[in-house]
């Protein structure tokens, strides 16, 4: 019989991956604030304004100064809700963008005072898969949350935000499929090393628009907010939560948007790699992928700034007769690229 | 019937340009704006400069030679106040108490800032040009009753004094 487990690129000693899992974890939820602080403030920017810059140096103390007011909020909840899945659904989001943030690639295997340690949570061989079936599950997140309000308003955003991610959730694995048919592999760790010489964003550009336009829709983010959009919907599929509940939410919606922003870079900016033949030393390799990250980031919050947000039915026809036969196409042209250029 | 005309549905390179290159020109604009950088005032900081004929809280005024009150206590300013938040008590001068340049002067004047409307009438219907309205405009307080301003208040110099606008702003 067959392991059904996935099978795992380099596995280190138990101790160093609990470490490493902490130290992932701590890194990934300080990336949350960042995220936030940055949205707010290029907001802000891009709109001509300043935006928070109040509490603490610049406003840099913003965030906490957030979480520490919803946090000592009051946990309230609707009387017509259900108790169990309505404190449940927030921890879904949550838990499952920070399990995504496992298999996101800061570097390749590296010495650390002699042992072998791959700078990344798990190099699982199903690699993007991973991504895929824990944004799947995120959906419950919102799906269960928006139901269990017991509020038609939460239940027509969950609803629309269940819509929204199937309809996108399939551009978006058909239009990586031209990167790992590229790269020959799903390990990310394997795509990244692949893309030594050219990133993917040149050869698969088609795939890297439809990419990121999938990507905004899967984070909920503008100019895709359908589920929170706050003039028809209040609040969307969170429109009953209040203080931590709520601030869960938000802090996965943020998150998402790292990891997003994280994939694409390991995707299609060649991860830790850097142009023109310039071959740091290992350790500078996270800093160059956040450096990156947070770039990509900044790219969301510039589309944000500038589109307004798509009708539903716009929405819905985007998705499914522009960039799933896009998506289509783009995979079968480099099919047949990559067969007649290997043998 | 109603024929509603449309604009003629872009085709396939129309409709391309529409979503990517239209795109393209909004996040021009948009990065434009980042780069002007803020338009904005930092307001306690940084004040907005009034214009001269801005009404903002009262002030009483005296003679600049003599010191004495302009305002006489006629009460024409309670009268033309449509908010009726002016409440003025008058009290005769005397050779050994001289308040006031004319017979009587104010003894009370107070304003009530939490009824006030800025509108101005009781400038234009003082005799004497004693009442005019200045360029304060950061009255809020905690209690109401710290809003009723006495005429001690409204003769002094105010304690923040708003930017006024310079010929060329």
């Amino acid at each position: 019989m067959t392991a059904v487990f996935a099978v795992v690129g380099h596995a280190e000693a138990w101790w160093i991956q609990i470490v490493k899992s902490l130290i992932l974890f701590i890194v990934g939820f300080s990336l949350v604030p960042v995220a936030l602080m940055m949205d707010r403030k290029l907001l802000g920017r891009f709109q001509g304004r300043y935006g928070p810059n109040r509490v603490g140096p610049l406003g840099a103390l913003q965030p906490m100064a957030d979480i520490a007011k919803l946090i000592s909020k009051e946990q309230f909840r609707p009387r017509t809700s259900t108790g169990f899945l309505f404190a449940l659904a927030p921890a879904i989001s949550v838990l499952t963008a920070s399990a995504t943030f496992a298999i996101l690639p800061f570097g390749d295997v590296v010495d650390i005072f002699g042992a072998k340690v791959g700078l990344y949570g798990v190099d699982v061989s199903i690699g993007i898969l991973f991504a895929f079936a824990f944004s799947a599950i995120s959906f419950y997140g919102l799906m269960l949350g928006g139901w269990a309000s017991g509020s038609r308003y939460s239940f027509l955003g969950a609803m629309r935000s269940a819509a929204q991610l199937i309809s996108y959730e399939v551009s978006m694995g058909l239009s990586l499929l031209g990167v790992i048919m590229t790269a020959g592999t799903l390990s990310l760790t394997g795509i990244v090393n692949a893309q030594n010489g050219m990133w993917y964003f040149i050869p698969q550009l088609v795939g890297f628009v439809i990419f990121m336009t999938a990507a905004f829709a899967e984070t909920n983010r503008p100019p895709f907010d359908l589920p929170e959009a706050d003039a028809e919907l209040v609040g969307g599929y969170n429109t009953e939560y209040g203080g931590g509940r709520f601030a869960s939410y938000y802090a996965a919606e943020y998150f998402n948007m790292v990891i997003a922003s994280g994939l694409a870079v390991t995707l299609f900016f060649g991860g830790w790699l850097l142009p023109f033949g310039i071959h740091p030393p290992h350790w500078v390799d996270p800093f160059v992928v956040l450096g990156k990250t947070i770039l990509v980031m900044a790219f969301f919050v510039w589309i944000r700034a500038t589109l307004p947000r798509l009708r539903y039915d716009q929405l819905m026809s985007l998705g499914w007769k522009i960039l799933l036969p896009l998506a289509t196409l783009n995979a079968l042209v480099t099919a047949i690229i990559v067969v007649v250029t290997h043998s | 019937m109603i024929v509603v005309q449309r604009a003629p549905e872009p085709g396939g390179a129309g409709g391309f340009y529409r979503a990517f290159g239209e795109t393209l020109r909004g996040l021009k604009t948009t990065f434009g704006r980042l780069v002007e950088g803020p338009q904005t005032y930092q307001y306690p900081e940084e004040k907005v400069p009034v214009y001269p004929r801005f009404r903002g809280r009262h002030r009483l005024h005296r003679f600049e030679d003599s010191q004495l009150e302009k305002c006489v206590g006629c009460s024409l300013c309670a009268a033309a106040c449509p908010a009726d938040c002016i409440r003025v008590v008058s009290a005769e001068n005397t050779p050994e108490h001289r308040v006031s340049a004319g017979e009587r002067y104010a003894a009370v004047y107070e304003i009530n800032l939490s009824r006030c409307i800025f509108c101005g009438y009781c400038e234009v219907a003082c005799p004497f040009d004693a009442i005019t309205m200045g360029h304060d405009y950061e009255m809020s307080d905690y209690n109401r009753s710290d809003l009723i301003f006495t005429k001690e208040m409204l003769l002094a110099e105010p304690l923040e004094r708003t930017p006024l606008r310079t010929e060329s702003e």
